[in-house]
């Protein structure tokens, strides 16, 4: 157990550090001074240059380049953004919260429907209700998410004007930043009415929510129905039924668990497609998330916020792929003998 | 569970789910608040500091009075924080009279102790005026609009007569000088508030965290995101009927006009030209428009070879359809600009020389001028809509075209607003497509911003031309009151700018503002910025 946990530990630690290298390697593959693209600051005259320069060490060779801009990463110096010029830092824990609550709101309706919806397919395969459910599901794995993005604000926004389409809450809300995630933000504020905030913000999620839910849902109720089909021709399956047990202890007992092990991690390559789709939900429901922030950065050309933002994202995949991974190893006996660590 | 119990279950969540989305508008009348969808973000928080239409939209008439303002109809000159004014027999010294009720606003970082009063209108004048003075260099020491009028270098002297009485002394008389302190631009700050923050040792906050005496008071700002208001409770004027005012900044055109379809925008910032129609065929949606007084131009950089030679600038000029230019990006709503002055202008010449479309002449002035064919240059195109230009990147790709055909290779560069207009500054592009929303009335206030040795510096004059001809038939235009003088020294500008072409005249554009209909007391205010105290919305 320990050594499973310390194996996670140091691909976690070499995966980071190879992302670390990567970002470090794009202070010089960027179009713009190192300078620059490292702190976000452009020197006015050569002396802050200079400065800079010798604060950053970098004149040094490259290895002590990195290994500094490893401490400064772990200090929190993550330097500042080349537009606006605050620090990258407070940028960032700004935006990736909202990212977070909108992919968190979308798994949690990727698990509730599609997994249920899987099943169900799958015990009655090859039905009527599973070809509908089946047939369903692969249209909307094949509807591109921007796409259904745009026909939701069309229909739901400005054909019917039943939900709004940008932002995540009303403006005129005025709740204080605590943690980053609206819903708590709103229930710790004072001074607001809470239920109309809650509501508010209620509706503004639900169409970026779904337009990224779906496609993960359908791919999520396929993975379920192949899972549980599989399953149910093994022969314990046979066995149980032969013990005499009711089809529903034979579900919940034999089916259902041994089905749900291969998809999860399924789940976690999922969630990296969920947060990617979020991205592009984001800029067209003017969500203020990384990804909305990135595409920014990239039309400003802000080189140091790019740099920053790629580190963000990609460590936060990351982090989900190794925990659902070590999960899924902790509860799954059989995968005790390989004892290698893989992502 | 039998299959059909299942479906049971299934067909009530969708009806529950169903009957969750009643047909109820999404409407969000939480509060009395105010939502304005605007174009971009603010420079600064103080329109001393910038000319942009942006920075004064957000903050010339929310958060800040002049001492005069301008009349929305009729452009003529009224009282604001001055309540009366008087001018001397040889039109040098003007006195203005201050009201004695307005409080500056209180806010969670500074509590007035007094009421305005004469020496926050010396200390507002002379933060520009006063290179010596402790606020000038602060947040920059730039105040572009006062710089490219001259208007520092023209004030003798400020003083305080009484606490509430003050007399401005010019140094030569100024027909335009009123004009230029009624405009977004001449705000009154607090002396009372600069003093704290000097002594704080954060003088730069007067410019971010601003106090006024405006209907709205400063809240909050989030870049790229929105701005908020808070309603001041004490306004001199009485106090408005919105208890916030939010502007909710919304690059997207389409996408501010989408939300004020939702309502989610009460009112917005240049709604595009291709969605007139759509807002004109919704009945909760008005759109009111009015004569502006702008100009869209072509400005060539004439610091830089070949557009220092008027030659190479002409052949340009010949070069592009002028109104095949107003058809694709205005459709129709401008008019052909032949010189600087829109029709609406006093000054206005309506037989003024134009330049035509003639790709074959343009072609032999290029040869003559020694520019060989697959010449290169670069055309700036502004990121955002403005009234005087609303699409300056389809512009300058229909440019681009014109210019191909008489081989002479476009790239076009654009930046974001504030990168852009910083390198705009620095003069590092070769033209630019721009434009220039009149601050007042006043004809100086095109030909002096626009085009004078002193508009270079402070960044108005994107031409980056200097001729003292014209800088003098300016000055003599401002030695006298008689509308036929100036008048015919504007003509005569107008000659020695067709001449000299720094610049290539496109557009005058209407004005239009769109917003929903439960708003009452929404004007378009053809002298600057957006205003929006005496504006209130209904609610069901």
């Amino acid at each position: 157990m320990t050594r499973i946990l310390f194996r996670y530990f140091v691909l976690f630690t070499l995966t980071l550090l190879a992302l670390c290298a990567l970002s470090f390697s794009l202070i010089y593959l960027f179009p713009a001074e190192p300078v620059t693209t490292l702190t976000g600051i452009t020197p006015q005259n050569l002396i802050q240059h200079e400065a800079l320069i010798n604060q950053y060490h970098l004149n040094s060779n490259i290895l002590v380049q990195f290994g500094d801009y490893l401490s400064e990463l772990f200090a929190g110096n993550w330097g500042v953004s080349l537009i606006s010029g605050q620090p990258l830092s407070k940028e960032i824990m700004l935006a990736l919260p909202a990212t977070i609550e909108l992919s968190a709101c979308a798994m949690f309706i990727v698990v509730v429907i599609g997994i249920p919806l899987g099943c169900y397919s799958g015990l009655r395969a090859y039905s009527n209700a599973d070809f509908t459910i089946n047939s369903i599901s692969v249209t909307l794995y094949s509807v591109p998410v921007f796409w259904l993005a745009v026909i939701f604000i069309l229909t739901f926004s400005l054909q019917f004007g039943w939900l709004p389409l940008s932002g995540r809450v009303n403006l005129l809300f005025d709740i204080p930043h605590q943690t980053g995630f609206l819903f708590i933000d709103i229930l710790l504020a004072d001074n607001l009415d809470k239920s109309a905030a809650l509501s508010d913000a209620f509706l503004h999620l639900i169409l970026p929510t779904l337009s990224i839910a779906l496609m993960s849902t359908a791919s999520m109720i396929r993975i379920t129905r192949r899972s549980i089909i599989d399953v149910l021709n093994k022969p314990f399956i046979i066995a149980a039924k032969s013990k005499g047990l009711s089809s529903r202890q034979i579900f919940v007992r034999h089916v259902l668990r041994n089905a749900l092990l291969p998809i999860l991690p399924l789940m976690a390559m999922q969630i990296t497609t969920l947060i990617t789709n979020a991205m592009i939900v984001e800029t067209l429901f003017s969500w203020p998330g990384i990804g909305n922030w990135l595409i920014q950065a990239i039309y400003q050309r802000d080189y140091s916020a790019l740099r920053m933002g790629m580190l963000a994202v990609s460590t936060l995949v990351v982090m989900i792929t190794i925990a659902i991974d070590l999960f899924n190893r902790l509860i799954d006996p059989s995968r005790e003998k390989f004892e290698s660590v893989t992502i | 569970m039998n299959r059909r119990s299942v479906w049971t279950v299934v067909s009530a969540i969708v009806v529950t789910l169903l009957g969750g989305c009643s047909p109820q508008k999404y409407s969000a009348n939480y509060t009395s608040g105010l939502v304005y969808c605007s174009e971009s973000d603010p420079i600064s928080m103080n329109p001393q500091l910038d000319t942009s239409t942006t920075t004064a939209d957000a903050t010339a008439h929310q958060i800040y009075n002049r001492l005069l303002e301008f009349d929305t109809e009729t452009g003529r000159i009224r009282p604001s924080l001055a309540t009366k004014w008087s001018i001397s027999q040889d039109g040098l010294r003007y006195r203005f009279l201050l009201r004695q009720d307005v409080g500056f606003h209180s806010t969670s970082y500074f509590t007035p102790s007094r009421l305005l009063n004469a020496e926050d209108v010396l200390f507002s004048f002379n933060r520009w005026r006063l290179p010596e003075h402790s606020f000038h260099p602060v947040s920059g020491g730039y105040y572009p609009y006062f710089e490219s009028l001259g208007l520092a270098d023209n004030i003798a002297d400020i003083t305080a007569l009484s606490p509430f009485e003050v007399e401005i002394t010019l140094k030569q008389r100024d027909s335009s000088f009123l004009a230029n302190i009624a405009s977004d631009f001449s705000v009154i700050l607090s002396a009372e508030y600069g003093d704290l923050l000097m002594s704080r040792g954060t003088p730069e906050k007067i410019d971010r965290l601003p106090i006024g005496t405006g209907p709205y008071q400063y809240a909050d700002y989030q870049k790229n995101h929105y701005i908020r208001y808070d309603v001041n409770e004490q306004y001199w004027e009485g106090t408005p009927a919105s208890e916030s005012l939010i502007f909710d900044i919304t690059p997207k055109s389409s996408l501010r006009l989408a939300k004020l379809m939702t309502g989610e925008c009460d009112a917005i910032a240049f709604p595009a030209r291709v969605d007139h129609q759509v807002i004109r065929e919704r009945d909760d949606l008005a759109l009111d428009e009015k004569a502006g007084l702008n100009i869209g131009f072509w400005a060539f950089n004439t610091e830089r070879a070949p557009f220092d030679n008027p030659a190479v600038r002409k052949a340009l000029a010949y070069a592009i359809d002028k109104n095949t230019l107003i058809e694709a990006v205005y459709f129709d709503s401008a008019t052909r600009a032949k010189s600087l002055l829109p029709a609406a202008s006093w000054a206005y010449q309506p037989d003024a020389q134009d330049t035509g479309y003639n790709p074959v002449l343009a072609r032999q002035l290029l040869d003559q001028a020694g520019i060989e064919p697959g010449f290169s240059m670069t055309i700036w195109a502004i990121p955002v809509e403005r009234a005087y230009n609303p699409n300056a990147q389809k512009m300058a790709e229909l440019i681009q075209r014109y210019l191909a055909d008489i081989e002479v290779e476009v790239n076009i560069v654009s930046y974001d607003w504030s990168t852009f207009r910083r390198e705009l500054r620095r003069g590092n592009h070769d033209s630019v497509l721009i434009g220039w929303s009149a601050d007042n009335g006043d004809p100086d206030n095109f030909y002096r911003p626009l085009l004078s040795c002193d508009a270079i510096p402070s960044g108005t004059n994107r031409a980056r031309w200097c001729n003292p001809t014209y800088d003098e038939l300016l000055d003599r235009a401002l030695q006298t009151e008689d509308i036929d003088i100036r008048k015919a020294l504007y003509l005569k500008a107008n000659e020695l700018l067709f001449d000299k072409l720094p610049i290539v005249p496109i557009a005058h554009a209407y004005r239009y503002q769109a917003y929903r209909k439960e708003l009452s007391g929404m004007v378009i205010n053809p002298y600057g910025g957006v205003r929006l105290g005496g504006v209130t919305k209904h609610r069901d």
